[in-house]
């Protein structure tokens, strides 16, 4: 049953965003000095504490979810195919790479020129991705998903030997797996940046509904294809690129994320982008705020949490997809 | 064909000599006994891991699924978490290599074959779903691994952490001495079935007409395949880089050069072949690494590269087909 978007409330936004209001108050109540929510708010101590640390962390997830869910929805409209997401199919591993080798042979570099060598190297991994499924024929779907799985390990086997031999492996952690601990304020503001990408994605998003046609009927519907994939190319390696350097990397957000909401509101882009960043903001929040809860004071990070979960998903819709062929 | 397996042989006999008695820095009587243990440990690791890859390609009926990329790797490390976690790392560190050995082995086969018929019958015979399934498998069990990981005890996951990576320089005398034992009863049944493996590899319905009922042969093979995976990677730890994406494609490339060094259907010449090649990919590689590029990198993560790179050219090439 498809309900229809756009006008009054729906059910399914409004209990999401009351959910997310909820997720948002518990990330902001939770942390390692247990202060009542009346404190955070009303004395000075726990105002400088909230502005320090809890909301730059809750800003951080949310911006970073809803980023990654938007990114994967963009790129399966690209690649065609509902198994594919950015963070595991080589666009992830690539930024890593980039700031890897920035690290390694420009270790003064700037922020601003380590963020600039983690975009580009994800866009130069998704451009090559591109090219690899670009032949794969449609009538085998699933060929796309493994072939972007075994591409992002072979790049993350590269990042591994780049690390081994430049005595980074300490460090290689930290950008492979997310995590939002180190999230103060001054250390996540890139992230705006990543959103703003998903932003643009929502300016075009007619244009990437009429190239889920095809690109023979997109062009013929007098779309410019080739400029509206490379917007949406160079969206996707931002947002992967932007969360990879500032937290790490978060798998299969962009994947779980838009098959939900697409199975509510169906390849109308319009519709389902800001509903997949609602819901792909409410998953990585509340894997952080379950993350912090289950065996605190100690953490488990995000990516471990919603490798999990993402994994179990897509172990599921490989099978759902089964039955209803 | 002989001859070539005669070549592969001298290529492996060079590729040990050098192993051993290139660049030592030291007296003999301490060099020699350590590296004869290492050489020995990557022999079994290669030859086990080769048989059992080329078998799960015949019952199986392709040429790019390994049982690592199935996940099976990754279920060593779930196991020796769930031990520390139920044991304590003191409990763990009290337990003897053989008794571990025991436990991994039997956890492992019983995961493995466990894991395998989930695989099979969830793919249906759809080769692309069965190496995505067991790839997504394998990241599942992997996440889960380190969801436990980090629910215990720093200090107990350092235990854990340690074990994780494939390593060749302590190796135990005793539990080389055990997994020679269960790595030579697999080689052997994998032997002792070659002719009845060939004419499995005629596909289904030829194999039942020559009467050679594929369900029982592929039971027989698993557990022959879960044995030498799983007394491997007892041995050494899991052939897998372990931070993301699939795991280990030693396999891949041993069956790969298999069939282009040594072009047959037959698995008297290929089982032999594929062994030959696994000692030398992982004992000349091992030397090139360690003596002649000095490189710190572990030899799996190379593995890793260059296996991906063949499986994907594999892939697609099979696709242009």
């Amino acid at each position: 049953m498809r309900w229809r978007g756009a006008s009054g409330v729906d059910p399914v936004r409004a209990l999401g965003a009351a959910v997310l209001v909820g997720l948002i108050l518990l990330s902001l109540a939770l942390g390692a000095s247990s202060l009542s929510l009346h404190d955070l708010l009303l004395t000075p101590e726990g105002r400088a504490l909230a502005l320090e640390s809890r909301v730059p962390r809750t800003f951080a997830a949310l911006l970073a979810g809803a980023g990654l869910a938007v990114s994967g929805q963009v790129m399966q409209v690209l690649a065609r195919n509902r198994f594919i997401e950015p963070m595991t199919a080589g666009a992830g591993q690539s930024a890593a790479l980039g700031v890897l080798l920035c690290t390694v042979y420009l270790p003064a570099a700037a922020i601003g020129v380590k963020m600039g060598a983690a975009a580009l190297a994800a866009l130069a991994g998704s451009l090559g991705l591109m090219a690899l499924i670009r032949p794969l024929p449609p009538t085998q779907p699933l060929l796309v998903p493994l072939v972007a799985l075994v591409y992002g390990g072979v790049i993350g086997a590269v990042v591994t030997f780049v690390a081994y031999q430049g005595d980074m492996m300490q460090f290689l952690g930290t950008w492979l797996t997310g995590e939002l601990s180190g999230v103060l304020r001054g250390r996540y503001e890139l992230l705006w940046i990543a959103a703003l990408a998903s932003g643009v994605t929502y300016l075009i998003a007619d244009r990437l509904s009429l190239l889920a046609l095809g690109e023979d009927a997109a062009r013929a519907l007098g779309l410019n294809v080739g400029l509206v994939t490379a917007a949406a190319v160079a969206a996707v390696s931002v947002v992967t690129a932007m969360v990879v350097v500032t937290l790490g990397a978060i798998p299969f957000v962009g994947l779980v994320v838009p098959n939900l909401t697409t199975r509510l509101t169906g390849d109308n882009l319009r519709q389902a982008l800001p509903l997949t960043a609602l819901f792909g903001a409410v998953l990585v929040l509340a894997a952080d705020v379950l993350g912090r809860v289950i065996r605190a004071p100690y953490e488990v990070p995000v990516a471990t949490t919603i490798a999990v979960i993402g994994a179990t998903a897509f172990v599921i819709l490989l099978n759902r997809g089964r039955s209803g062929v | 064909m002989s001859r070539r397996l005669i070549a592969l042989a001298l290529v492996f006999a060079l590729c040990a000599l050098g192993y051993v008695f290139v660049d030592a820095a030291g007296p003999w009587d301490f060099i020699l006994p350590y590296r004869l243990t290492k050489l020995a440990a990557l022999l079994l690791v290669g030859v086990a891991l080769a048989v059992a890859t080329v078998m799960f390609q015949t019952i199986t009926a392709n040429r790019i699924l390994t049982p690592s990329l199935m996940g099976f790797d990754a279920l060593y490390i779930l196991i020796l978490t769930a031990l520390v976690h139920s044991l304590g790392s003191a409990g763990f560190a009290g337990l003897s290599p053989a008794l571990l050995f025991g436990l991994n082995l039997s956890a492992m086969m019983a995961l493995g074959l466990l894991l395998f018929a989930v695989l099979l019958r969830l793919a249906g015979g759809d080769m692309v779903r069965l190496v995505l399934s067991g790839i997504v498998i394998g990241l599942l069990i992997r996440a889960a691994t380190e969801y436990l990981q980090r629910l215990i005890d720093p200090s107990e996951f350092q235990t854990v952490q340690s074990q994780s990576f494939a390593r060749f320089t302590q190796i135990d005398g005793t539990l080389l001495a055990i997994s020679a034992v269960a790595v030579a009863v697999g080689v052997g049944m994998a032997w002792h079935l070659r002719h009845r493996l060939d004419v499995l590899s005629l596909g289904e319905v030829a194999a039942t007409g020559l009467g050679e009922p594929p369900a029982r042969l592929h039971r027989l093979s698993l557990l022959v395949i879960c044995l030498l995976v799983a007394s491997a990677t007892s041995l050494a730890g899991p052939l897998a880089s372990g931070n993301s994406g699939p795991s280990s494609f030693f396999g891949l490339i041993v069956t790969a050069f298999a069939h282009i060094v040594t072009p047959s259907h037959r698995h008297a010449i290929l089982l032999p072949s594929a062994a030959l090649i696994g000692g030398i990919v992982l004992v000349g590689g091992q030397f090139l690494m360690e003596r002649l590029f000095h490189l710190s990198t572990p030899l799996t993560v190379v593995i890793e590269l260059i296996g991906g790179a063949v499986f994907l050219y594999l892939l697609l090439k099979r696709r242009a087909a």
